[in-house]
């Protein structure tokens, strides 16, 4: 194993590491806003990836058209599921935090099916020519072009979402999360927030699942396992915490990569597992939330 | 005389940069009615969790009977006997009035029968009796203070702390207040209460002790404190202080 | 007037005991009525997710720590009496204790880092722990990893839970699993523990103050509820003949153990029956009629479902007979 390969390995571990920043920071963002935990988040990842697909393959649309029409479509679906359910659980009476996590589960097992109706359980690519094959080549460590766009991206996503942060929206954002109560009384309109905080944070999925579909196989089922990835990334960073969503993003790609170098590939999770449960026991509120 | 039932020593606790108690210290008698009484934020409902256990003071001793009990947290201050209100009402809302009861009812009596027959007699000397199946979510806000009331009873406290549950009611509601409070005393529960509806607590009490900012201002007779000029200045200003 | 207070609850215990006792007759009766070995299948899977559900109800609605990680004692009870059955020649009815006490082993080893936490960060605390156990068996060979176990036929018997038609035999035996976790329910629902946890789960600062000990009640409620799912584990792994990671400790299994519980009425008796008896006629006929080819409405039907009872009976479907569950909210408790 020469000191190249780890090199190569541990890049290609951060960029992955990034797309799981930013899906997390999506989920971490609602969660912030609203005390929820979208279960359903792994699916707004696979509906990107798949709307990305269609607009390639029927419409061809580029990848850099692709981003903006898939994030204002997601930003759309967030809203929407915010309209029509989430509003709705949180006038619930009783149990209405079990409530919010079973109509986020039905909602992902929902989505999975309508792929599955429409499309098949087969894996696609969506091969976008020369983005998706390219590779760049530092000595012998060689990346491919793809991933080093999509990190690339997600950090502008991420830059993106700390401007947004210091906006009006944000500190409205802000003090809604502060103290959902009292920001009624001061004229900001929650519900209005919260469907925009939904939005937001699904566009940001849009973001990653376009860039995740220009190297990464395509199918109902993808949306799972990242899912439980973005769950450890937020709750290794602390529910709610941008910054955290990042370190922590970048930090379980880096484990996970290493550990399927080190270890064994099909073990590739039990680095992150094992980091989840040692910080759950020293931190249980992860390493920037609140304590 | 006799050994004071609670005998707190030099008690302080700050949260982050805020002092809720500073260096407090007072007894109280076997019997007694102790008001404890101070603006808002002056740290009555801290020492309360202090010398229930909820929270452990950073300096100082509580003892009850002789016995330290700050530090052992609140389900062994429960089973030492001190039984306690919350000033936020803290129902179990999904149980009936009955069931909240018997959650107390069960720290003594482990057979279920035994618990609900305990929880019957509390609930009837609260006056609640009508009231024993109603879920306590239906229960109206002075119905569920007597229900704290009743909750904290079941457990057989010795000293029982009851943060502001007069507090908001009508008249008439408060003076049924009063008239459980005496009740319980008479049953030989030693009492320290929270209040701030003056007409009501002085005559009920026989003592009171004065916070303000945190800290002891002072303690006596109910008529004594009031007419101290440390307390009219705490409460009113020191414009009104002749 | 305080004895008619009295009355009620125990009333209402013995009413419970005495239905009870009557569904049981009827549930025995019912298989010979249904000739069709489709439908018995039907009946084995309702009582096998009602006591399944039962058992998770026990923590997840009484004690109202939302688990979404109990496939992990489902997997831990297949595996165990499996293992026994295939390695040592130990009768399932044993082994199916062996995975019981594994299975509330399991839940309690869990229960010890997260009941630390809060609301969702204890659901997905729960989440990965299932998870672990799901990666761990997939990457061990000596218990058969992704190929899994198949359970090699020996004889007819009892003892073995082994039948050359299986599905009558396991609608008994799944009824017995059933009414056993119901009267674990019943019995606890009315015990002080019973009680505690309602407490723990509307208030657990007023249940400290009352003299509750917090964190034992939530390990007695984990202990109890990984036990029954560990028992269900090992009948359904008899019934079936294999078992794999997927099937045993996957996500989705955790989900569908809670779901009939939450569907029917967290915190109540009844719920996790009444809610499997609906969802999983409901699911499995959708993928008998709309799965395979035409993949993908059958869930679109069950998430379909999920959602919209969740939104307009969050109650559950009890509610519907005028039973109040646990309407307690654990989850939201510390935002
Ligand atoms: N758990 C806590 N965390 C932070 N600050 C607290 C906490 N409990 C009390 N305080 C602070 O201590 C001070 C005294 O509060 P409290 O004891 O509730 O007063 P009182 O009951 O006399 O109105 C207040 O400034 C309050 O904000
Ligand atoms: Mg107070």
């Amino acid at each position: 194993m020469t000191a190249s390969l780890i090199i190569q390995v541990a890049i290609g571990g951060l960029l992955m590491g990034l797309i799981y920043a930013l899906v997390a920071a999506g989920l971490s963002l609602i969660f912030g806003l609203m005390n929820i935990v979208n279960f359903a988040h792994g699916e707004l990842l696979m509906v990107a990836m798949y709307a990305a697909l269609l607009l390639h393959d029927h419409l061809h649309v580029g990848l850099l058209l692709q981003l903006p029409i898939v994030a204002a479509l997601l930003f759309g679906v967030g809203v929407a599921i915010y309209r029509g359910l989430i509003s709705r659980a949180l006038g619930v009476r009783f149990n209405s935090g079990m409530v919010q996590i079973f109509i986020t589960f039905g909602l992902s097992i929902f989505l999975v099916g309508l792929a599955q109706f429409m499309f098949g359980s087969d894996f696609r690519t969506l091969n976008d020519g020369a983005i998706s094959t390219a590779t760049v080549a530092w000595g012998q460590i060689v990346l491919p072009v793809s991933q080093i766009a999509a990190g690339g991206v997600c950090l502008l996503a991420f830059a993106a979402l700390a401007l947004i942060s210091r906006t009006e929206f944000g500190r409205a954002l802000e003090a809604t999360r502060e103290d959902r109560d009292a920001v009624a009384l001061i004229g900001i309109d929650r519900d209005h927030i919260f469907s925009l905080g939904w939005g937001i944070g699904a566009a940001t999925v849009g973001i990653a699942g376009v860039m995740l579909a220009s190297f990464y196989y395509i199918a109902p089922s993808v949306g799972t396992s990242f899912a439980v990835i973005a769950y450890i990334t937020v709750a290794l960073g602390g529910f709610g915490s941008l910054l955290g969503a990042l370190v922590a993003g970048l930090v379980v790609g880096l484990v996970e990569a290493l550990t399927a170098l080190f270890i064994d590939p099909s073990l590739k999770e039990i680095g992150i597992f094992a980091l989840y449960v040692l910080v759950l026991m020293v931190r249980p509120r992860g390493l920037f939330g609140r304590q | 005389m006799a050994e004071p039932l609670l005998d707190i020593r030099g008690v302080s606790k700050s949260f982050g940069g805020v002092a809720a108690n500073v260096d407090i210290s007072f007894t109280v008698t076997a019997g007694e009615i102790l008001g404890l009484i101070g603006p808002n934020g002056a740290g009555k409902s801290s020492l309360f969790n202090s010398i229930a256990g909820e929270v452990k003071p950073d300096q100082g001793s509580i003892r009850l009977d002789g016995t330290v009990i700050s530090g052992l947290g609140p389900v062994a201050c429960a089973a030492r006997g001190i039984g306690r209100t919350f000033q936020v009402v803290r129902s179990f809302d999904s149980m009936t009035l009955l069931e909240n009861v018997m959650v107390g009812s069960f720290l003594r009596h482990r057979n279920t029968g035994t618990a609900m027959a305990k929880a019957l007699d509390v609930i009837g000397f609260c006056g609640l009796a009508a009231r024993a199946d109603v879920p306590a979510h239906d229960l109206t806000p002075p119905e569920k203070r007597r229900l704290e009331v009743a909750r904290a009873l079941a457990t057989e406290p010795r000293l029982l702390l009851l943060d502001e549950i007069l507090t908001g009611l009508t008249p008439t509601e408060a003076q049924a207040g009063v008239d459980l409070i005496r009740a319980v005393r008479a049953r030989g529960v030693t009492i320290i209460m929270v209040e701030h509806v003056m007409e009501v607590l002085l005559p009920l009490i026989d003592r009171a002790v004065v916070l303000n900012l945190g800290r002891k201002l002072c303690e006596g007779t109910p008529q004594s404190v009031v007419r101290n000029p440390d307390v009219i200045r705490a409460y009113l200003g020191d414009r009104f202080v002749a | 007037m305080t004895g008619a207070a009295a009355h009620t609850i125990e009333t209402r215990r013995r009413t419970q005991l005495l239905v009870g006792a009557g569904l049981l007759v009827g549930l025995i009766i019912l298989p010979v009525l249904i000739p069709s070995p489709y439908w018995r299948g039907l009946m084995v899977l309702v009582l096998l997710y009602a006591g399944l559900s039962q058992g998770w109800n026990v923590l997840g609605g009484y004690c109202g720590q939302i688990s979404l990680g109990h496939a992990l004692y489902f997997g831990l009870g297949a595996y165990t009496s499996t293992l026994l059955f295939t390695r040592l020649g130990i009768p399932p009815t044993i082994g199916l204790f062996a995975g019981g006490a594994l299975g509330g082993a399991a839940a309690l080893l869990v229960g010890w880092p997260c009941f630390r936490l809060s609301g969702h960060y204890y659901a997905i605390a729960t989440l990965v722990f299932g998870l672990i156990g799901l990666l761990l068996v997939e990457n061990w060979d000596w218990v058969g990893a992704a190929e899994g176990i198949t359970i090699p036929f020996r004889q007819q018997s009892w003892i073995d839970l082994q039948f050359r038609i299986a599905v009558l035999p396991f609608d008994y035996a799944m009824l017995a699993y059933a009414a056993l976790a119901w009267l674990v329910a019943w019995l606890v629902e009315g015990s002080r523990w019973g009680f505690y946890w309602r407490a723990v789960k509307d208030d657990s600062i007023a249940s400290r103050s009352l003299g509750v000990r917090v964190f034992p009640s939530k390990m007695a409620a984990a202990a109890i509820s990984g036990a029954i799912t560990g028992v269900g584990g090992a009948l359904y792994a008899q019934y079936i003949g294999f078992i794999d990671p997927p099937s045993t400790f996957g996500l989705s299994l955790s989900v569908l153990i809670a779901l009939p519980a939450v569907v029917g009425g967290v915190g109540t008796l009844w719920g996790p029956l009444l809610g499997a008896a609906v969802l999983i006629p409901v699911q499995q006929i959708s993928i008998a009629k709309l799965g395979g080819a035409a993949g993908g409405v059958d869930l679109m039907i069950y998430g379909g479902l999920i959602l919209v009872l969740a939104l307009v009976r969050p109650q559950g479907l009890i509610s519907l007979f005028g039973i109040r569950g646990a309407a307690g909210d654990a989850v939201v408790e510390n935002g």
